[in-house]
This record gives structure tokens, sequence and C-alpha cells, in this order.
């Protein structure tokens, strides 16, 4: 492939900026996780993209690395987002604002 | 003309890409988002197949699309969250300072990767062999690899810790 280099990283930033603005705006617990799944997944996109252009291997296997980091926080993540819909009834990011157990 | 055949696709992908992913943060229904970000996983995946790296492109279906947002889908479910039981739609109050900032933050880094001279450099075809990654992977990077596991191990049972059912005696 020989699209620019910049191409594909400004798909990058702006795959980041609406992951950002999923986790700013939306307020259910799951489109929050959802919008640090894009921002992770746009991350994927350059260092894949520097791997290419580098001709180095080592970015591709960061990505490795990246992916069971983030199989860790989703599923650490989702059994928070389990235990506080058992204990307060809802997934509303606004809803938990008391700080006690 | 097989270059150019690749970087139409490209665009095509990229376009796929950024509307799939954008479908899935405005949707209300979170199952209705979820199956939007596999799609827009998908075009990803074969962003990552025509920049040279079939190996990540695979670990993209199976691990984003196929694991992460299928347990999405299972504690979507296990919760029952219907669409009436969520919270209000994001009003302007919310979505405004949201767009400031990541529109800003887009801006941004699209003028400075604009400016770099490096950036109109175009990309060298390459090809990640799964041969000389898995070689790269289990010399070079073993004690990351070890460490990988064991994070996953702490992670497994962190998870347990936390969904234990004892941990409902503190519910309201």
């Amino acid at each position: 492939m020989t699209v620019p280099f910049g191409h594909v990283l400004i798909l990058a930033a702006l795959l980041f900026a609406i992951g950002l603005g999923s986790v700013l705006a939306r307020r259910t617990l799951i489109m929050i996780l959802i919008g640090v799944e894009i921002m992770v997944s746009a991350a994927v996109l350059v260092l894949v993209a520097a791997s290419a252009f580098w001709q180095q291997l080592d970015s591709q296997l960061f990505v490795l690395f990246l992916l069971t980091t983030t199989a860790a926080e989703v599923a650490i993540a989702l059994a928070l987002v389990v235990t506080l819909r058992r204990r307060t009834g809802t997934t509303d990011a606004d809803a938990f604002s008391e700080l006690r157990g | 003309m097989e270059q150019l055949l690749t970087n139409i696709f490209f665009y095509i992908l990229a376009s796929a890409a950024l509307i799939a992913t954008l479908m899935s943060v405005t949707r209300r229904n979170p199952v209705h988002a979820v199956i939007y970000l596999v799609m827009g996983f998908f075009a990803l995946a074969l962003i990552f197949y025509l920049l040279g790296a079939p190996l990540i492109a695979a670990w993209e279906v199976i691990v984003y699309a196929g694991a992460i947002m299928v347990l999405f889908l299972f504690i979507i479910m296990i919760l029952q969250l219907a669409p009436q039981d969520l919270p209000a739609a994001a009003g302007y109050g919310r979505w405004l300072p949201a767009l400031l900032l990541g529109g800003t933050i887009a801006a941004c880094s699209v003028l400075l990767i604009m400016t770099d001279p490096l950036a109109s450099s175009r990309l060298p075809s390459f090809y990640a062999a799964p041969r000389a990654f898995g070689q790269a992977l289990f010399t070079h990077y073993a004690l990351a690899v070890e460490a990988a596991s064991l994070q996953l191990l702490f992670a497994a049972v962190g998870a347990w810790y936390i969904g234990r059912p004892g941990s409902r005696k503190g519910a309201k």
C-alpha cells in the first residue's frame, strides 16, 4: 500500500477523537468503556502504521501486549459494572457520586 | 495498478471505519452501539491487512470483535439494559464540551500531522510474516510474554474477586 503515512495517522487521530468524545459525553458506563476501546484501537492503528513505515516488527509485537492489557482492563471494568449495577440498580455514571462502600 | 487499487481500498475502509465508529458512539441502544463497533473493527482489521500486518488483522477480528465485543454483549444482556432503563440521551450540555475538546484534539493533531514533512512520504510496502513475528515474540520478548500471561491471570482473579457472590451483602 502506498498511501501517505500522514493519512493513516489522521485516520487514527479522528478515531481517537471520536472515542474521547464518547467517553466525555455518554453517561452509560458501557458506552464509556466502548469509547476507551475505540481509543485503544486508534493507538493500535498508529503502531501498525509505524511498523510498516520503518519496516520494523517491534511495534507490531507491541500490539500483542496492548491487546492483553485491553482484555484485562475490559474484564475488570465489566465486573465493576456488574457489581455497581447490583448495588445501585443503575449504570448511569452520574449516579455514582457517594464515595462510600 | 494494483497499488492504486489498494490505495482506493484504504480510503473506502477508512471512511467505513469512521462512519461505523461515529454511528456506534451516537446510538442510544448499547446493543446497536456494539454491533456498529464490530463493523468498525472489521474495517480496521482490513486496513491492518493492507498495512502488512495479517496477524494483527486476525487478532483484531478474533480478540476485539470476537471476544471483547461479545463480552460487552453478554454484560448488556445479563444486566438487561433496555434502552428505556438508560439515562436520558445526552443533550447539548453534554455533547458540546465533548465535541469542543475532541474537535480541538483532532484538529491540532491533524494540523501537526499535515505540517510534518515525514507524513507526506508514502508508506513502503511491508509484510510481517507470521514466522518472523513468532520468532521475535518468543526470543526477544519472551519475558514480556510471561508478564502478559501473569497480567491476564491477575485480571481473571480480580474480575472474580470484584464479581464474587458474597459482595452482594453490601447491596442497599
